[in-house]
């Protein structure tokens, strides 16, 4: 267990190791010129982006989990389609549709007669913008987990708050937000990493965050020390907001005290707050999928013919294993970790498991780094032992092939699985394991026979969760694949670096498709997996 | 002994297959490349070259500065023969490195100036880019431009758009700013230019060039390939931009436009190194450097090839004499001056 979390973590002790140099003359530099804007912007980033997606999507959540309106039964899968398009594409597609050489500012210009100074228009590639970029497609993370939440509260605990007098308002506010409150906070914390994590949205909009800086640092500076130094402050950040997280709610106790609990009657809406509750998931859905992807069929219907060749079925596929291949492992692992933490709540193996689960708010580059040199030490020291003992060279076994790809997705990705597993964990009374294994079920029966059925949602919004992530990251694959291979994500990055943004759209469409599918099918097996069906 | 079925040690042997089984299997007639130049634009030479000479390329492209990690951190076990990046600092940084190897070739010396390779040859300029000034033609006449550092001149002021100091070419335009002014001379150039931006440095290339046929600035930097890349979009609204544009060149006066290469080295621990230099010879011949400005809009560094008709029509430049290795050295000082001069 232990050994499994310190495994994981290893990219991010790499780091930390590599951070373990004298702060050197880069720093002075930075102190004095843009330290405080990569902390104000990556602060202001990282708490409207938390704002933003809690605005939009609990409410999301709570209107298709629990009420009953027009469309209701669409909008609770294709609320989460805007997961599918990564937050740079959809950075690029906005600028190209909203910037002042595009078309919508042009053509205002153009009707009535303006030059630059005579309007105001929102500045799209703008820390604001860059806010409402990744709101866009990262609430889908907390419509996600709260929905599950919902899903899987107690109908008797609904029941008794309304038995009291409690309105629709109050039972939400009252009752059920408060008790959704792990999964919120594990979905929050999620957007909040990942947004802390983003580099293309940023870098394009031109916003200085710590991301932004590590890069320049590095790559321009050439000083990897005090780039992972600055990966490292990253870092503590995140883990004391994890910290602080757990600490928060380390008293209450959220699971049921029942068992027997029936599908609770959805709430109508009709009229007025009817019409509302179809607002309030139209918009979200809009702004975060149709928009973005009718610009990319547009863009794409132009240039496809002359970009997709043979190669194209061959990207999907290898996204397509590579992205399912990962998601598997990693909720395996999810599992594993989070329900040893459930049986041996001892610091050591909490700790252990904080750590793994820092991967996700380092940027993916960093983390493949991280990957990259361990990995190289390894195949050294294979390779000598096998020349001093065997005289044959074993060469490279490790780096450059699949199997440090899939590691570093697991050391990236887990925290996804974990914060959805933990969450759906802490919903189960202990009683139950308790009662299990007094009837003589061995751990592990308890876990294949009792939890996993119980957290069938919680699991596959996991799985979706990872699957669609490793299908959209760019960094790490960028830099750890092996030769002659590649994913939609590598092609549309190159196409889109090489200022082509329209020939990308073919492939970020494909990306966007191949994500579409495995999330309706999992919204459905969640829908299924509602409480006392 | 625990049985083949048993998933502890099954796991680990199936890990160790799939291992050797994905590492590229280094036959004799194959050359491995790192490429920090996206795979559209080298893939289509290194076909030519499987297809003329029998061997096949294994191709992994990425950024440059991982790719450099990369091979530093393999060290000898490296698959690579060679490394191709898009920038001569990176080049350099690799021989600093002491990944690259030097190497020798009648043909390499024939076909590439001496301006645009190593002198020990450890790495060859294989295409060269140029930076000038693009202007809006129906705002800004061609006599009221002169050099970069005139753009840092108060009539600029609100008039000029560029893109963050985070991209390499601002970096390396800086780098060689320092070369011929000094640091100090080059701060108060940039602060000057800052202050003449019409809005924050955002976007790439292109996006500079779109702004100012939009009207929201006059004048910006960009390199000709991007506006070369407009002119032959297939984007209608991408030409239209590029048709209200012009190109100025720089400096014709005194340092010369800037320049900067992309170019290949042969790797330290090359196992294929006689296929690494046939590709080095390959990618300076005739035919692959006419490719480079046909299809890239790049300059070839053959000045023997003739240029292509998109380059044709932005006329003929002076270009800075400098080495293109000192703009690597000098980069690291190019980016703390461009963060104290407040160019985000």
């Amino acid at each position: 267990m232990v050994g499994v979390a310190v495994l994981l973590a290893l990219p991010v002790l790499t780091v930390f190791v590599t951070a373990l140099q004298p702060v050197g003359a880069v720093w002075r530099h930075l102190v004095d010129t843009v330290l405080s804007d990569y902390l104000a912007n990556s602060l202001l980033l990282m708490l409207g982006v938390g704002v933003g997606t809690l605005l939009v999507g609990v409410p999301a959540a709570w209107l298709t989990g629990v009420c009953e309106f027009p469309g209701r039964r669409l909008f609770e899968w294709a609320l989460l389609l805007p997961m599918a398009i990564p937050a740079y594409i959809i950075a690029y597609t906005y600028t190209g549709l909203l910037d002042f050489a595009g078309p919508l500012q042009t053509t205002l210009r153009e009707i009535f007669g303006w030059t630059r100074h005579d309007y105001w228009f929102p500045e799209v590639r703008s820390l604001p913008g860059a806010i409402a970029m990744l709101t866009l497609v990262l609430y889908p993370y907390v419509y996600l987990l709260a929905r599950a939440a919902f899903l899987e509260q107690s109908a008797a605990v609904l029941e008794v708050s309304r038995s009291l007098g409690a309105g629709p308002w109050r039972r939400f506010l009252g009752v059920a937000l408060p008790l959704a409150r792990p999964s919120l906070i594990a979905g929050v914390s999620l957007v909040q990493m990942e947004a802390l994590a983003d580099y293309g949205t940023v870098q394009y909009f031109g916003v200085g965050t710590f991301t932004t800086g590590i890069f320049r640092v590095w790559f321009g500076m050439n000083d990897a020390t005090a780039a992972a130094q600055l990966a490292t402050l990253l870092l503590l950040f995140v883990f004391a907001l994890l910290v602080m997280e757990r600490l928060s709610r380390r008293q209450a106790r959220f699971h049921h005290t029942t068992a027997r609990q029936h599908r609770p009657p959805r709430v109508p809406l009709r009229g007025k707050r009817g019409g509302l509750a179809v607002l309030a998931c139209l918009i979200p859905l809009l702004l975060g999928f149709v928009i973005p992807a009718g610009i990319l069929a547009v863009w794409a219907a132009r240039t496809a013919p002359r970009v997709v060749d043979e190669r194209f079925l061959h990207l999907t596929a290898n996204s397509l294993l590579l992205a399912a291949g990962a998601a598997g492992l990693i909720l395996l692992l999810a599992l594993l970790l989070g329900y040893g933490q459930r049986l041996r709540p001892r610091p050591l193996v909490r700790l252990a498991v904080r750590g793994a689960g820092l991967g996700y708010a380092v940027p993916g580059t960093v983390i493949a780094i991280g990957v990259m040199l361990p990995f190289a030490a390894i195949d050294r020291s294979v390779d000598g032992w096998a020349r001093a003992w065997f005289g044959v060279s074993t060469g490279l076994l490790l780096s450059g092939t699949l199997i440090a790809l899939l590691f570093a997705y697991c050391a990236r990705f887990l925290p996804v699985a974990l914060h959805s597993v933990e969450a759906g964990l802490t919903r189960i009374r202990p009683s139950m394991d308790d009662a299990a294994r007094a009837l003589g079920a061995t751990p592990r029966a308890v876990l294949w026979r009792v939890h996993t059925p119980i957290l069938r949602g919680s699991l596959l919004t996991a799985l979706l969760l990872v699957f669609v992530d490793v299908l959209k990251e760019l960094p790490a694959t960028l830099i750890l694949r092996p030769f002659n291979f590649n994913t939609l994500a590598v092609r549309t990055y190159e196409l889109a670096s090489d200022e082509r943004l329209a020939d990308s759209a073919s492939f970020a469409l494909a990306i966007v498709l191949a994500g579409v599918g495995p999330v309706i099918l999992l919204s459905r097996a969640i829908g299924r997996g509602r409480t006392g069906q | 002994m625990p049985k083949l079925s048993n998933p502890r040690v099954l796991l680990p042997v199936l890990c160790l297959l799939f291992g050797l089984l994905t590492s590229p299997l280094l036959a004799a007639e194959d050359v491995n490349v790192y490429s920090a130049r996206k795979e559209d634009l080298i893939k289509p030479l290194l076909d030519d070259f499987s297809k003329q000479t029998g061997v096949t390329v294994n191709l992994v492209t990425g950024k440059e500065a991982a790719l450099l990690q990369r091979l530093q951190s393999e060290g000898a076990n490296t698959p690579a023969d060679v490394l191709l990046t898009s920038d001569a600092g990176r080049l350099v940084a690799a021989r600093q490195a002491g990944v690259l190897q030097a190497v020798q070739s009648a043909a390499l010396a024939k076909h590439i100036p001496a301006a645009y390779r190593d002198p020990e040859g450890y790495w060859y300029g294989l295409s060269v880019r140029a930076r000038p000034i693009i202007y809006a033609k129906d705002r800004v006449k061609p006599a009221e431009l002169s050099t970069y550092e005139d753009l840092a001149a108060p009539q600029w002021r609100d008039k000029v758009c560029v893109r963050s100091s985070d991209s390499i070419y601002n970096q390396s335009l800086v780098a060689g700013m320092i070369v011929h002014h000094g640091e100090a001379g080059t701060e108060a150039w940039a602060k000057g230019l800052v202050a003449n931006f019409a809005r924050p440095p955002k976007g790439g290339d292109r996006d500079q060039i779109k702004a100012v046929a939009a009207g929201e600035c006059d004048v910006t930097l960009a390199n000709t390939y991007y506006l070369g890349g407009m002119v032959n979009s297939s984007d209608p609204a991408e030409q239209a931009a590029a048709a209200k544009v012009a190109v100025f060149w720089p400096d014709a006066k005194t340092t010369g436009v800037h320049v900067n290469v992309s170019g290949a080295g042969v790797t330290a621990h090359a196992r294929n190194r006689d296929n690494a230099l046939k590709l080095l010879e390959f990618l300076a011949s005739d035919s692959a450097q006419r490719w480079y400005a046909d299809v890239n809009n790049e300059y070839p560094v053959n000045p023997a090839i003739p240029p292509s008709a998109t380059l044709e029509s932005w006329g003929t430049f002076k270009a800075d004499t400098l080495n293109v290795a000192k703009l690597g050295e000098l980069n690291a000082a190019a980016v703390r001056l461009m963060d104290r001069a407040g160019w985000k």
